[in-house]
């Protein structure tokens, strides 16, 4: 039996449904009833009960492109500032490519301390802290844009079913967007009019993210500010 | 010179003029601090309480982490201000045995397991302190918690018990918690039917206990809806506005 309808919002400890469900994504199941563990939406996909979470922070998942800031230089690597309770590892063979030397490199000069990298994670198992490769395409140290932050849990949102959303953004305001799911966003465009248009609308997005409608709000909301 | 004040009148109301089994008003908020990662805001009876929640994030220090679950911190804090004559900021016996009763009350809840060799910070400042401040406390955390987006089997419910000229009353004031002859602070946590804390000063007989107890449970569900409530009015007011801002356009 169902307690909500779909895409409605639900607080921790609330049950959600009870008797022959699968309890999913942000739930837990206790006496055959399952109950939500976060503030959020409620959704159901067939016998599976899950929770669309509101707010919390990134859990680095392997695959995910991030986006982070060297913390710190160790003697055969960098900590990167994820945006997470776990700290990522970057190894400076995996940015250099070869044998590294501390008599001839200076890890420094290749990347200093508060530096920004787009970075993919390679491994993660929570009992280890997660590594990070910045060898790829689109992957690398960024020189230039601005960053924006979401609350990670709204990155699904941002993105949009198969890109729906962020492509609306890319197009309308012809800036290039990387999304990090760590909840961070790099914003590149020339005409700083139309990055500042891109930003509001990500803070639009974040403020109205448990709405129904909203691509077609912003999209509106992207026509009337380039009119301008 | 002392006066002896009643606390029950003729009529059987109390000091501040409420029934045995009432509470005191309360009111709550959430998100108010913008740089935490979950914030609330509580005002039951003169309790004014903020708590502001962080993680989890890397234990720091290192020491501290645990390699299974992550590490619940708690700093219950009065500020010099909150009570009748200046308290000194640094923490007292009371406060520290606070700051670990309290811990103590929302681990149950914190699905710790989910985030291991992190640690999650619990700040809690009373601004202004009356009767239960401990209860208040951990009704305002379990709301920071859930603010802050982390996993909650439930949200933890405080509320007291106290006696006083030989009656049961709920929810004593700060006065009623003075001159009373007993005093007892539950939490509850009702989606599990458990309770996560249980002190009493003074003395109860068995009867009183199992009513007091009772009545504490059930002053506690009625703080839960309240709490519910709460957490969900600040997107509840965001989809009306935008709602509005719709119906105007068209």
């Amino acid at each position: 039996m169902r307690m909500f309808e779909r895409r409605q919002l639900v607080t921790p400890g609330e049950l959600l449904a009870e008797g022959d469900y699968i309890a999913g994504e942000n739930t837990y199941k206790e006496d055959n009833k399952i109950y939500s563990q976060k503030l959020g939406l409620v959704d159901f996909d067939d016998k599976k009960v899950f929770v669309v979470p509101l707010r919390g922070k990134y859990i680095p998942k392997v695959g995910d492109v991030v986006i982070g800031q060297i913390s710190d230089v160790s003697l055969n690597g960098w900590s990167v500032d994820i945006n997470s309770p776990y700290k990522a590892i970057l190894s400076v063979s995996d940015v250099t490519g070869k044998a590294f030397s501390p008599k001839l490199d200076s890890l420094t000069k290749i990347l200093g301390i508060g530096e920004i990298v787009i970075g993919k994670i390679t491994a993660f198992d929570r009992s280890r802290d997660p590594t990070l490769t910045i060898k790829g395409s689109g992957l690398g140290r960024v020189s230039d844009g601005l960053i924006v932050n979401l609350t990670p849990t709204k990155v699904p949102r941002l993105i949009g079913r198969k890109g729906s959303m962020i492509n609306i953004l890319k197009r309308e305001t012809g800036c290039e967007i990387v999304v990090g799911q760590n909840g961070r966003i790099l914003i590149l465009g020339k005409n700083p009019k139309k990055v500042e248009l891109a930003v509001k609308a990500i803070k639009m997005i974040e403020e109205q993210a448990h709405i129904s409608g909203l691509t077609d709000r912003i999209k509106s909301f992207l026509r009337a500010g380039r009119g301008e | 010179m002392v006066t002896v004040q009643k606390l029950i009148n003729e009529e059987g109301l109390r000091v501040d003029g409420r029934r045995l089994d009432e509470l005191r008003p309360i009111r709550m908020e959430v998100g108010l601090l913008a740089n935490a990662d979950g914030s609330a805001y509580i005002e039951h009876g003169k309790n004014k309480i903020i708590v502001a929640v962080y993680g989890p994030k890397e234990a720091q220090p290192k020491h501290v982490s645990l390699h299974d679950r992550a590490v619940v911190r708690c700093r219950y804090h009065m500020a010099p201000f909150s009570t009748d004559e200046r308290k000194s900021p640094a923490p007292s016996r009371r406060e520290i045995e606070i700051s670990k009763v309290v811990r103590e009350a929302l681990e149950p809840v914190i699905f710790t397991e989910y985030f291991p060799r992190s640690m999650i910070d619990i700040f809690i400042e009373v601004l202004q302190s009356d009767g239960g401040s401990r209860c208040a406390a951990i009704t305002a955390s379990s709301l920071a918690l859930a603010d802050a987006g982390i996993p909650l089997r439930d949200l933890v419910v405080g509320c007291a018990v106290g006696k006083v000229e030989g009656k049961l009353v709920l929810d004593p004031s700060d006065i009623e918690d003075k001159l009373g002859e007993a005093d007892m602070p539950i939490a509850f946590i009702p989606v599990l039917g458990k309770i996560s804390l249980l002190q009493m000063d003074g003395m109860f007989t068995e009867e009183e206990f199992i009513k007091a107890l009772n009545m504490a449970k059930e002053a506690c569900m009625k703080i839960y809806a309240l709490q519910k409530q709460t957490l969900k009015e600040k997107y509840l007011q965001v989809e009306k506005e935008v709602r509005e801002s719709l119906t105007l356009k068209e």
